[in-house]
């Protein structure tokens, strides 16, 4: 399991593993809010939360097909499917892999972006714990996607149709926390939620992400 | 004699034609009656005016897009567990039925809302449910269209629909909790002291019960086109190695 999590990583911070690249993306979006809705600072700060919070949820679809795609199309998939690792695990590992290359660094780059589009002070903690909570789940059901699509030519476009309605209910959540905590009402509930719903994803996607690989792979 | 033996495409193929002309026929009967009784025979309510004539086609077509979706997650469970084809290709022929009543509901809704809160849409959260319930019959669609094994895509939809119904109900209470709704709570149900007035009531279970045939007929005829489709591309199969 160490193993394959250190060669997941290394090929995702080797060049072309697209590593960067969603942070790269991150930024833009959060960059380009501010031409959309024009500078005003006011607006700015009320709609800070949602943009961060979108803004790293397409992030973190950007680079959803990377996860088996490129296993699957040199053949690495079918090894790692023989080996004596349960393919559940192997699948945890993946979206591990995935939330430390993506995930993780999202959660570290969103203050910066916040100062940016002028987040009220009280929100930044807050931001952060939300992210560092819900991107988890964020990779756990983007690789379940990625593995109903992973035996598809271009599956990437339909991916994100799949993927983004699933979304819908972490995004809710964790947006609602840093709403809450700019506004000063209690962030216990959508927190928690947020929570239960990474827990969840964590605890039962792997086996239906193992499921589709076996279905994919027969 | 069990339920399962309808799982055979030939005895379903054979029951299914001998009930669809009598389902077709009753869907026409109880759509005629209850549309025509509700939009031509009952008086105007006295706040909403003619608009609560809309509730004749809003009402069913919302039910039924929920429940079609359930409908799917039943019949895919089935073909997980049992491995019948018929119950995955019921699924498949129901989802496209479910797209256009959850449209339906979404338009009407937009129809009603219009007079009535001054809004075409609102960010309420059984319409933003709705709205996400749709996506999801988009996406299970998309997936079906998208692989070329049909044993493949038959399973890997079975399993995107029960993933998916997790997440639907989910959303269906996080939009309940991220917005407060304009939509009122259901005042439809068969023992509730508080329920609509009778005069609206009666045409109204006439058109529910019309929007379940119309479904269940829809779905017989697909179904049945999706076995003769099958049975078509085997046939071709076998005509290619032969040759």
């Amino acid at each position: 399991m160490k193993a394959l999590l250190l060669r997941d990583l290394a090929l995702a911070v080797k060049a072309g593993g697209g590593f960067g690249l969603s942070l790269a993306f991150f930024l833009i979006v959060t960059v380009l809010i501010p031409f959309g809705v024009g500078p005003d600072t006011g607006i700015l700060r009320e709609v800070a939360s949602g943009v961060l919070w979108v803004g790293a949820l397409l992030a973190c679809l950007l680079s959803l097909d990377r996860i088996f795609q490129l296993d699957y199309e040199d053949g690495s998939m079918d090894l790692l499917v023989t080996a004596p690792l349960p393919l559940e695990g192997l699948v945890a590992v993946k979206a591990f892999a995935h939330w430390l290359t993506t995930g993780l660094p999202l959660t570290l780059l969103a203050p910066v972006l916040a100062v940016l589009l002028n987040l009220d002070p009280a929100g930044f903690p807050w931001l952060v714990v939300s992210l560092a909570l819900g991107t988890p789940a964020l990779s756990m059901i983007g690789t379940f996607g990625a593995a109903l699509t992973v035996g598809l030519k271009r599956g990437g476009l339909l991916l994100s149709l799949l993927v983004l309605p699933l979304y819908v209910p972490t995004l809710i959540f964790g947006a609602e926390t840093v709403r809450r905590a700019v506004d000063g009402f209690d962030i216990v509930t959508p927190l928690l939620m947020l929570s239960g719903i990474t827990m969840g994803a964590i605890a039962l996607l792997p086996f239906a992400a193992a499921a589709a690989i076996r279905i994919n792979l027969r | 004699m069990s339920l399962w033996e309808y799982a055979n495409p030939k005895k379903f193929m054979q029951t299914s034609s001998a009930v669809l002309p009598f389902v077709a026929v009753l869907t026409v009967v109880c759509l005629t009656v209850g549309l025509t009784w509700g939009f031509f025979f009952t008086p105007d309510d006295f706040r909403q005016g003619s608009t609560v004539k809309i509730i004749y086609l809003h009402v069913p077509s919302a039910m039924m897009a929920i429940n079609i979706w359930v409908m799917m997650l039943v019949t895919s469970l089935i073909w997980l567990i049992r491995r019948h084809h018929v119950s995955v290709l019921a699924a498949k022929a129901a989802a496209p039925i479910g797209v256009v009543m959850t449209l339906m509901a979404l338009f009407t809704g937009a129809i009603w809302g219009q007079p009535m809160w001054g809004t075409w849409w609102e960010w309420d959260p059984r319409l933003t449910s709705f709205l996400i319930l749709f996506l999801f019959y988009l996406g299970y669609m998309a997936l079906w269209s998208a692989i070329e094994n049909a044993d493949t895509a038959a399973d890997l939809t079975s399993i995107l629909c029960l993933v998916g119904s997790v997440f639907a109900v989910l959303s269906r209470y996080a939009a309940n909790f991220w917005n407060q709704g304009l939509h009122q709570g259901a005042t439809l149900s068969l023992d509730k002291e508080e329920n609509i007035s009778d005069v609206f009531y009666f045409p109204l279970l006439f058109c529910l019960a019309g929007f379940v045939l119309l479904f269940v007929t829809l779905l017989l005829v697909r179904t049945r086109t999706e076995i003769r489709a099958r049975r078509l591309s085997a046939l071709r199969l076998r005509e290619r190695q032969a040759a």
